[in-house]
C-alpha cells in the first residue's frame, strides 16, 4: 500500500475548566503518501497542531480524541495501549516541535536529547547512536558536528537548535516525521537556511511528512500536497500547485491575499510644504544595558551611532533580526530606557533620557504600542478602564464624556461599543490589538512606535490591523515609527525605511528604494529570504546567502570593523574586516554602510 | 563566572550574619532591666553593683562592647552565663549536640519521604492518590504540633508503651537505643517539616512538569517515570533545595514545643530557660546560633540552585 498514513473521521474534543466540552476538530480524513509530504495549514485555533499530534495518539492535557482512526503503515495508533503507544513514539513517528529552545532540556546536554529516543527504544547501543547523530548534524549543516553534541541548548543559537532538533528526530529513522511550525519563530535569514537543510535531509532520506504551519509560502516550497484547516474543520485539500494557482475555497484565497498585505504607504503625500523642524530626529544614539563602563558605554551596546530623521504625517519602517536593537530603539524613544549617548529630538526640543524627567505633553505626543497585547493588557482592567485612564490622565476628562471618547475610541478602531465592559481575556488576539492601540490613540500623540504588533498575529487578522493603521494615520494625521522583521509589512505601510544590523544603521532610504538595486549586502539578504509564494523558490536561490549563524553576540563587541563582515558575501579581505565602514550616499537616494561602491555593489548584483 | 557567583552568595551570608549579629546585640540590650542589678538581685548596694557593672564592661559604651562580643563570639568565647558563672560554650556544647542529633535523624528521615510522596504526587496528578496526599499534608500542616506530640504520647507511650515518654538523649548506648528515643519526638517533628517540603515539591514539579520540553519527551516514547526522573525533576532542583532548607531550618530553631513536651534537653529549651532567667550572653549566643543554622541551610540551598543550573554553570 502507498498510503502510509491514513486519517478518518478524526475528532478531538476540549473539555474547558467550567466542563463544557467543544469539539476543536471534526471529521478529519486525509492520506500521506509514502515518501510525500503533507502540510496542514491554517491560523492558529484552526486544529492543525491538534492533528499532527493525533498521528502519535497524544492529545494536550484538557483535549480528548473522541472518535476516528489514525493508520500508519498497518498499526491502528488510537485503539493502542498508552504502552503502546509510547513504543510509537519516537521510534516510528517522531516530532520536531515549534520552539527547539523550548523543546530541549536545560539541564540537559544535547547530545543526551539527541539520542534519547534511540536509547528509549533499545534501537542500538550508545556509542552508535551518538557517531549517527554527528553524521545528521553534518547533514543539517551544523558547524562543529562533532563539538555541538556536547555543549548545552543555551549555547547554541535558535536557528541550529531547530536542525538539532529534527536531528533527534531523525535518528530513529522514524517512517513519518511531524514538522509542527519548526520555523515560525526564527528570523528569515535563519529560516531560509534551516529551510534548505530540513529539504535536502527530507529528499535524500526520503523522508514521509506532515509540515504544519500559518505561513503558505514556506510550506509551497516543502510540501507536494496542502491540506487548508479553518476551525477544526478541512476547507480544502489538494496538490500544492493548484492550491497556489488555482485555490476554490474563499478562505484558501482570503489566506492568499493575505500573505502579500497590500501596500498603504502613499506615495509620501509633500506634508502640506513640509515644515522645517522634524517630528522626531535622533542623533548619534548609544544605547544598551548594564553598568556603564569606564569608557562610559553600558556593559552590552545595542544600539551604536544611530540617527533617524521623520517628517510630520509621514512613516518610518524600522526593520532588522531579532537581537538588532530595533526594540531598543523604541525603547529609547519612548523614554523607558535612557541613552549612553546621542541625543532624541522632538518637534525640535531634546527629549530627557527618561520617562520621569519629560513634560505630560511629550510622553502624550509619543505613545508605543507592543507586540504582545496579552500581556500589554491589564487582565483585570476592563476595556473602558484601560482606555479611559489616558484620557482622564492627559486630558483630564470624566464621567459621561469619559463614557463617550471610550466609545468614539472603539468606533475608531472598529471595535463594537458594547465591548467598553469586557475585560481583555474576552478578546480574541486582533481584538486586543485593537484596544492596544486604541489606547494609544487616546492620548491624541502625533507619533505612535509600533513595536512588532502584527508579529504575534495571524496572516488575515493582521492585514486587517495594517488596514486600520493606514487608515488612522490618514483620518489622524499621525506618524508612525513602524518595527519589525517582516519586510513585506514595513514595505505595506512605511514611506521610508531603515535596515538595523547589530545596532548599526547599514541602510535607510525610501520604502521604493528598497526594490531598487543596488542594497546593502544584508539587505539584500534580508530581502531575498522572504519566502515567494511559488513553487520552486527555495530551490531557484543561488547559495550566496552565506552563513546564517554569524553570531550576533561576537559582532557587537567589535566596532572597528564592518558589522555584517563575517556573513557578507562580497566582503574584500584586508578592508572589511580591519576597517569601520563609511557611509555612502547612493544615486538612488538612499545611503548604506558599506566599504564597497556603488558600482562595485552594482557589478556583483547585489539587490538585483 | 559561576565560582564569583558562590562567592559572591557567601558573601550575601557573612554580610546578613553581621548585620544581624547587631539586631541581636541591640535587641538584648534594649531589654528593660539593667543585668547587674538583676544578677545582685533588689538588696545590692549600688557600690556593688556600679562594681560588677565594671567587671561586666557593662560601663563601656555599646559599640565598643559590641566589638568586644562579637570578637569572643568569634573566637569561640561567647562569655559566661550570668546565671550561674559557666562558660557559655559549656552550657550550648552538649545541648547543640543534641539538637543537631535530633535535627539530622529528623531530616534523614523526613526528607526522603517527603521527596517521594511529592515526586508521585506530582506523577500522578488529580488521581486519588494525588488527592489523599494533599489531603493528608494539609490536615498534618494545620494541626498544631503538640497537638500531634501529645496525641503521640498518649497513644505509643501512654496506652501502648512501645516508647518512652520522655527522651534523655544522654543515656543511649546502642542503635536500637537511639530508635526507641528518638522515634516519637522525630516523627512529630517529621510530621510539621514534611508537609511544607511535600508541597512545595509537588508544586516545582507540576509546574515544569508543565513544560514544552517535558512533552518533548514523552513525544520520543519516554514513559512517565523517566520524563519526571530525568527530564523535569533537574530542572526543579532550585524550588526543591529552598523548600528543604526553609524547612529543616525549623528543626534548628522551632522545636521548643517537641522538646520541652518530650523534655528533650536541647538548645531551644536552653534558650527559653536563658529568657527567664535574663541570661544575655546565653540568649545572643543561642540566637545566632540558630542564624547561623537557617543562613548555612539557605545558602547551601542557593548554592545547589547555581549548580544544578547549566546557564550558569557554562557560561
Amino acid at each position: 500500500m502507498t498510503e502510509l498514513v491514513e486519517v478518518k473521521n478524526l475528532r478531538v474534543i476540549a473539555r474547558s475548566d467550567s466542563g463544557r466540552e467543544t469539539p476543536i476538530v471534526h471529521d478529519i480524513r486525509f492520506t500521506v503518501p509514502r515518501g510525500k509530504v503533507v502540510a496542514l495549514i491554517g491560523e492558529s485555533g484552526s486544529g492543525k497542531t491538534t492533528i499532527a499530534l493525533s498521528l502519535m495518539g497524544y492529545a494536550r492535557s484538557g483535549c480528548r480524541i473522541t472518535s476516528g482512526s489514525v493508520r500508519i503503515g498497518e498499526r491502528e495508533i488510537l485503539s493502542l495501549s498508552e504502552a503502546e503507544k509510547a513504543k510509537i513514539r519516537g521510534r516510528n513517528v517522531s516530532y520536531i516541535a515549534q520552539s527547539a529552545a523550548a523543546a530541549f532540556n536545560p539541564a540537559r546536554t544535547i547530545m543526551s536529547q539527541v539520542v534519547e529516543s534511540a536509547m528509549i527504544h533499545k534501537l542500538m547501543p550508545k556509542a552508535e547512536a551518538e557517531a549517527k547523530a554527528v553524521e545528521l548534524f553534518r547533514a543539517l549543516a551544523l558547524p562543529d558536528p562533532e563539538g555541538v553534541g556536547s555543549r548545552y541548548p543555551h549555547q547554541v543559537s535558535g536557528g541550529q537548535l531547530q536542525r538539532l532538533a529534527a536531528a533527534m528526530a531523525l535518528i530513529s529513522e522514524p517512517e513519518l516525521v511531524i514538522f509542527d511550525e519548526p520555523t515560525t519563530a526564527l528570523d528569515v535569514t535563519t529560516q531560509i537556511e534551516v529551510l534548505r537543510s530540513f529539504k535536502s535531509v527530507i529528499r535524500e532520506r526520503n523522508t514521509t511528512g506532515v509540515y504544519v504551519s500559518h505561513d503558505l509560502a514556506v510550506v509551497a516550497q516543502i510540501a507536494d500536497h496542502i491540506i487548508v484547516l479553518r476551525n477544526g474543520s478541512i476547507q480544502e485539500s489538494a496538490p500544492t500547485e493548484q492550491i497556489l494557482a488555482n485555490a476554490h475555497s474563499p478562505y484558501t484565497r482570503s489566506l492568499l491575499a493575505a500573505a502579500n498585505p497590500a501596500v498603504h504607504a502613499q506615495a509620501a503625500p509633500p506634508a502640506e510644504k513640509a515644515e522645517d523642524v522634524p517630528l522626531l530626529e535622533v542623533e548619534g544614539l548609544v544605547a544598551g544595558y548594564g553598568k556603564p563602563g569606564p569608557d562610559g558605554l553600558p556593559n552590552v551596546t545595542v544600539l551604536n551611532d544611530v540617527g533617524l530623521s521623520l517628517q510630520p504625517g509621514t512613516n518610518l519602517g524600522v526593520i532588522g533580526e531579532s537581537g538588532c536593537g530595533k526594540s531598543t530603539l523604541a525603547r529609547v524613544i519612548a523614554g523607558l530606557l535612557p541613552a549612553a549617548g546621542g541625543r532624541v529630538k522632538f518637534r525640535g526640543e531634546t527629549l530627557a533620557g527618561s520617562v520621569a524627567d519629560r513634560s505630560k505633553d511629550q510622553l502624550r505626543n509619543i505613545q508605543i504600542v507592543f507586540q504582545m497585547a496579552d500581556t500589554a493588557l491589564n487582565p483585570t482592567r476592563s476595556v473602558a478602564q484601560i482606555l479611559g485612564r489616558p484620557l482622564t490622565f492627559y486630558h483630564d476628562v470624566k464621567g459621561a464624556e469619559r463614557t463617550r471618547r471610550v466609545r468614539q475610541l472603539l468606533d475608531l478602531v472598529h471595535l463594537p461599543a458594547n465591548m467598553a465592559e469586557r475585560l481583555p481575556g474576552e478578546l480574541s488576539g486582533g481584538q486586543k490589538q485593537r484596544v492596544n492601540l486604541a489606547r494609544a490613540l487616546a492620548a491624541e500623540p502625533a507619533l505612535i512606535l509600533c513595536d512588532e504588533v502584527t508579529s504575534a498575529l495571524d496572516t488575515v487578522v493582521a492585514a486587517a490591523i495594517l488596514d486600520l493603521l493606514a487608515e488612522l494615520r490618514r483620518e489622524l494625521k499621525l506618524s508612525y515609527l513602524f518595527i519589525s522583521h517582516d519586510l513585506s509589512t514595513v514595505r505595506a505601510i512605511c514611506d521610508d525605511v531603515m535596515v538595523l544590523y547589530a545596532g548599526r544603521k547599514v541602510e535607510a532610504g525610501s520604502g521604493a528604494s528598497m526594490r531598487a538595486a543596488p542594497l546593502h549586502p544584508y539587505s539584500d539578504l534580508l530581502v531575498s529570504s522572504i519566502p515567494e509564494l511559488r513553487t520552486g523558490w527555495l530551490d531557484g536561490l543561488d547559495k550566496k546567502a552565506a552563513e546564517a549563524d554569524g553570531g550576533i553576540a561576537a559582532v557587537l563587541a567589535r566596532a572597528d570593523r564592518c558589522p555584517f563582515v563575517s556573513r557578507c558575501p562580497v566582503r574584500k579581505p584586508g578592508v572589511c574586516d580591519v576597517l569601520e565602514p563609511p557611509v555612502r550616499h547612493l544615486s538612488k537616494g538612499s545611503d548604506i554602510l558599506c566599504h564597497l561602491e556603488e558600482r562595485e555593489l552594482l557589478a556583483l548584483g547585489v539587490g538585483a | 563566572m559561576i565560582t564569583r557567583m558562590i562567592m559572591a552568595r557567601l558573601g550575601v551570608a557573612v554580610l546578613t550574619l553581621l548585620i544581624v549579629s547587631v539586631v541581636v546585640f541591640v535587641a538584648t540590650n534594649m531589654l528593660p532591666g539593667d543585668v547587674a542589678q538583676i544578677v545582685l538581685g533588689q538588696a545590692a548596694t549600688p557600690e556593688a553593683v556600679a562594681g560588677l557593672r565594671k567587671a561586666m564592661h557593662l560601663d563601656q559604651p555599646a559599640v565598643l562592647r559590641y566589638i568586644f562580643w562579637l570578637g569572643g563570639m568569634m573566637t569561640g568565647n561567647p562569655g559566661t552565663s550570668l546565671v550561674n558563672d559557666v562558660p557559655i560554650v559549656t552550657l550550648i556544647g552538649g545541648r547543640l549536640h543534641n539538637t543537631l542529633l535530633l535535627a539530622a535523624v529528623t531530616a534523614a528521615f523526613s526528607v526522603p519521604i517527603a521527596l517521594t510522596l511529592g515526586i508521585t504526587a506530582a506523577m500522578w496528578r488529580n488521581t486519588l492518590y494525588d488527592r489523599l496526599v494533599s489531603f493528608a499534608t494539609i490536615a498534618v500542616v494545620s494541626v498544631p504540633e503538640f497537638m500531634v506530640a501529645t496525641i503521640a504520647v498518649l497513644i505509643f507511650a501512654v496506652h501502648l508503651h512501645w516508647f518512652p515518654a520522655l527522651s534523655f538523649a544522654n543515656d543511649v548506648h546502642s542503635l536500637g537505643e537511639l530508635l526507641r528515643v528518638f522515634a516519637m519526638p522525630v516523627i512529630s517533628l517529621s510530621f510539621v517539616v514534611s508537609a511544607q517540603m511535600i508541597r512545595m515539591t509537588r508544586a516545582a514539579l507540576i509546574d515544569t512538569l508543565g513544560q514544552p520540553f517535558v512533552e518533548m519527551a514523552r513525544l520520543k516514547g519516554a514513559g512517565r517515570v523517566r520524563s519526571v526522573l530525568t527530564h523535569a525533576l533537574p530542572n526543579a532542583i532550585g524550588p526543591i533545595a529552598n523548600a528543604v532548607a526553609l524547612s529543616l531550618s525549623y528543626l534548628l530553631g522551632g522545636v521548643i514545643i517537641i522538646e520541652t513536651i518530650f523534655n528533650y534537653p536541647g538548645i531551644a529549651k536552653l534558650m527559653v530557660d536563658g529568657v527567664a532567667t535574663r541570661d544575655m550572653p546565653l540568649i545572643q549566643t543561642c540566637a545566632m546560633i540558630f542564624c547561623f543554622g537557617y543562613l548555612a541551610l539557605v545558602t547551601v540551598a542557593d548554592i545547589c540552585a547555581i549548580l544544578a543550573n547549566p546557564r550558569l554553570r557554562y557560561k
